[in-house]
């Protein structure tokens, strides 16, 4: 991966670019939630560059560091053969502050990345056109793909039959408790941050 | 009737007219999975549509932070799951990357004899699923036989007809059996004769291509800025295909082209997975001669291959490795990655984030056809409720990868 | 959900109805039910490609006459629940389950329709019989098309049988009992490396 991605950013933004790196031969750069919208209208307008296809956008959760979700967005040119991936961390514990500007207008394919990131890690996007949930329910509170949302809170749509209404058991035996399948040793809040 | 004698104007005549809802789905005649379209008709011609998807989200991402690395497989198979090899040696090529590993050449060609083989159960899944919305029945059933012969050869080497999990960190899970070529180059030339057969049936067909031919048609600059890789790109003109311009395993050891269509309607759209077809048995045949009789599977290395179960059961290292391995998870190095490869829809694409543990801390998968049934808007409105049968049915929707 | 006192009035068939003159009125229903099922194909996810594979020239369905798909819950009586159900997808499900007409049965087709299969997370609903009635849950993820076929055949025999009650049935045949019967499918008898001669079935030479 050649380095003129990298540098083309930190020449024009300067201090707006907080870090870069290209390990495993991703070129990153983690930039300054402000400049978000100004850095991709650049990255797709910019001859040299020219980031035609919006690849992908995701939010990774880090619960102990401020600001804690990472918002990840890759890049890819078609003519230029070349990638980025630029990240940019908002919201604090309670994920206030956690907006973004949409860049729904620079490439129509974030529309549902940026509804996705939404709904599944809570980052707001200013400016975009039609904010929902898209792959949970309006009625589901939460976001689920922080780490604090515990994996098995389930919020059902249908109130679950009970055994005397279907005359048999229905919950099935669990043999070795909820801690099943889990790895040793693991590290991060317990997924079942709560009792059922 | 009685003719009119007073003068009217054409005007007044007319009945008010409301546009009016209708809603195609969630559970869906057409068995694509699970997509709601609220649609606004004015008569015929849609106005507005709505798609909403999510019906199968299954919590992929959250679940793989529960397990091990290696314990991510049978969630990866489940994503695409016309073509689960593909998905598992995607997801193992991305943490590999990780680890920094590089598996052995006989690996590497039969990952791509397997990949391949699934692409076409990919493809004549989905083109026999359109020829079957718009009334073909008999070119399905067609395709669904040759699909059998591919799985029969995926039974035969996995074990498992549908969702295998035989992708391995550093390999996979069992080696190549010993009839596995002359299988293959056995029903490869049958497969071939169906797919033949079937395009006969419908390509001749004037209803069939008058339901296709520019039907559902998007430019180059939009299919791009909308993000969507893989045929329905390659319908448009654009020839960005991952195994060309990215090489992994060892494509760019084998010689194959890539189709690509010209006006990116569903004709295009049908033609390229054809054509792709055939372009996979070349690489299947190529990767077949390639592919040495004996040797190593997997690679080397002790932190993330599992050891032989003959020195497990007798040596306490092996013992150890072993539990290691699977109770704590193999310890991949801490760092993040974005890994890609060329999936039957388009560029399906691992970010792995590792803190250093056997747990993953979060498995981002980009699914392709996400981002192919965000553009569905574009493609339907404006046209007629029947255009969404083919149109849809073109663009290989896989829920279990879309709402993932 | 059914009207248990017809358990206790129909009769239990044994073997096969053909050539089997009966009187009562039960089992005659019995028998046109069980070999003439409508079916609403609810499909979601993976199970969904085993259900196609089930519909094919090599599984055909159509030998059990439940070959054929009705896209409305009005017409159909057999509600195949094949693939994941997610907790968005309960109240679609609950909705045609309650448009369907009596007598219907559900039919679980797959781990993740029966219990919720490794998803054991927000977003999915612990198996469907948390929200409808089930009758015959076959597991496997997905489950062979042989499976599934063994599973309808249960549902006939209870269909036949008359009986409403949902939950677990004993297979037809024990396998233990017929170790000497089970089919080899790979392997020819004579010599261990040679392809079992129906493998590649429908291979032109």
């Amino acid at each position: 991966m050649s380095q003129l991605v990298l540098d083309k950013l930190k020449e024009r933004f300067g201090a707006a670019i907080l870090e870069t790196h290209s390990n495993f031969g991703d070129d990153t750069a983690v930039v300054d939630a402000a400049q978000w919208k100004a850095i991709a209208k650049f990255l797709r307008e910019d001859p040299a560059l020219d980031f035609d296809l919006p690849v992908d956008l995701c939010g990774v959760d880090y619960p102990n560091r401020l600001p804690r979700m990472e918002v990840v967005m890759h890049l890819y040119s078609i003519a230029r053969h070349h990638r980025v991936r630029i990240k940019a961390r908002v919201g604090d514990e309670d994920m206030d502050g956690a907006e973004l500007d949409s860049v729904v207008s620079i490439w129509p394919g974030f529309n549902w990345l940026e509804r996705e990131v939404f709904d599944m890690s809570g980052v707001r996007f200013r400016g975009h056109p039609d904010l929902r949930r898209i792959l949970m329910y309006p009625e589901f509170e939460g976001h689920p793909l922080q780490r604090t949302y515990p994996a098995d809170r389930t919020q059902p749509l249908v109130p679950y039959r009970t055994e005397d209404e279907a005359g048999m058991p229905l919950n099935k035996l669990e043999p070795f408790g909820h801690d099943e399948g889990m790895p040793f040793g693991r590290v991060g809040p317990h997924p079942h941050a709560e009792d059922n | 009737m009685e003719p009119l004698d007073i003068e009217l104007d054409e005007g007044e005549l007319e009945l008010p007219a409301e546009p009016m809802h209708l809603n195609m789905g969630p559970s869906h005649p057409a068995m694509h999975g699970t997509v709601r379209m609220v649609l606004e008709l004015s008569g015929e011609t849609i106005a507005k549509v709505d798609v909403q998807v999510g019906y199968l989200h299954r919590g992929f991402e959250k679940m793989c932070e529960r397990g091990t690395w290696a314990q991510v497989f049978p969630y990866v198979d489940r994503l695409n799951y016309v073509s689960p090899m593909l998905n598992n040696v995607g997801y193992a090529l991305a943490v590999e990357k990780l680890c920094g590993l590089s598996v052995p050449d006989r690996c590497q060609w039969y990952r791509m004899a397997l990949g391949e083989l699934a692409r076409i159960s990919d493809h004549l899944t989905c083109d026999g699923a359109m020829a079957m919305e718009l009334g073909a029945f008999t070119p399905f059933l067609w395709f669904i036989k040759a699909r059998e012969m591919v799985w029969d050869i995926l039974e035969e080497e996995t074990g498992a007809r549908l969702t295998h999990s035989f992708g391995r960190i550093g390999g996979m899970a069992e080696p190549p059996t010993p009839d596995f070529k002359k299988l293959c180059l056995a029903a490869l030339p049958e497969i071939l004769h169906i797919v033949e057969e079937g395009e006969r049936m419908l390509l001749n067909n004037r209803i069939f291509l008058d339901r296709l031919e520019n039907v559902g048609p998007i430019s180059k600059a939009d299919a791009v800025a909308l993000g969507w890789t893989g045929p329905c790109l390659r319908a448009t003109g654009v020839s960005y295909d991952i195994r060309k311009a990215h090489p992994y395993l060892k494509y760019d050891e084998v010689d194959f082209e890539v189709p690509v269509g010209t006006r990116g309607d569903t004709l295009d759209r049908f033609l390229v997975r054809l054509g792709e077809i055939r372009q996979s048995k070349r690489i299947i045949e190529q990767s077949l001669e390639r592919m040495a009789d004996s040797g190593p599977v997997n690679c080397d290395d002790p932190r993330v291959v599992l050891p032989p179960k003959s020195e497990v059961y007798t040596t306490i290292e092996a013992t150890i490795q072993h539990f290691k391995l699977i109770m704590e998870g193999a310890k991949v190095p801490a760092g993040e990655v974005y890994s890609y490869t060329e999936a039957g829809n388009g560029e399906l694409g691992y970010y792995l984030v590792s803190d250093g543990s056997g747990t993953p801390y979060r498995v981002r998968i980009r699914p392709p056809c996400f981002q192919i049934v965000g553009g569905v808007s574009k493609l339907i409105e404006g046209r007629m409720l029947a255009d969404i049968v083919p149109t849809f049915g073109s663009l290989n929707m896989i829920g279990g990868e879309c709402d993932h | 959900m059914g009207d248990m006192s017809n358990a206790n009035r129909s009769l239990t068939i044994d073997g096969s109805e053909q050539g089997f003159a009966t009187t009562k009125v039960d089992a005659l229903l019995g028998w046109a039910r069980k070999y003439s099922l409508f079916a609403y194909p609810f499909i979601t996810a993976c199970c969904g490609m085993e259900f196609m594979a089930l519909n094919s020239p090599r599984f055909d369905l159509a030998r059990f006459g439940a070959e054929a798909p009705r896209f409305s819950p009005r017409q159909s009586d057999l509600l195949w629940v094949v693939g994941t159900i997610s907790q968005r997808q309960g109240p679609v499900l609950k909705r045609i389950y309650e448009q369907m007409m009596e007598p219907k049965w559900v039919f679980a087709f797959g781990t993740c329709a029966s219990s919720g299969g490794f998803y054991d997370n927000y977003t999915t609903v612990p198996g469907i019989d948390k929200i409808i009635p089930v009758d015959v849950y076959i597991p496997g993820c997905p489950p062979r098309p042989e499976a599934v076929l063994d599973g309808l055949m249960l549902l006939q025999d209870k269909i036949a049988r008359g009986e409403r009650r949902a939950g677990v049935v004993k297979p037809r045949v024990d396998p233990a009992e017929h170790v000497k019967e089970l089919v080899q499918l790979r392997r020819s008898a004579n010599d261990p490396s040679e392809l079992a001669p129906g493998l590649l079935a429908g291979v032109r030479k």
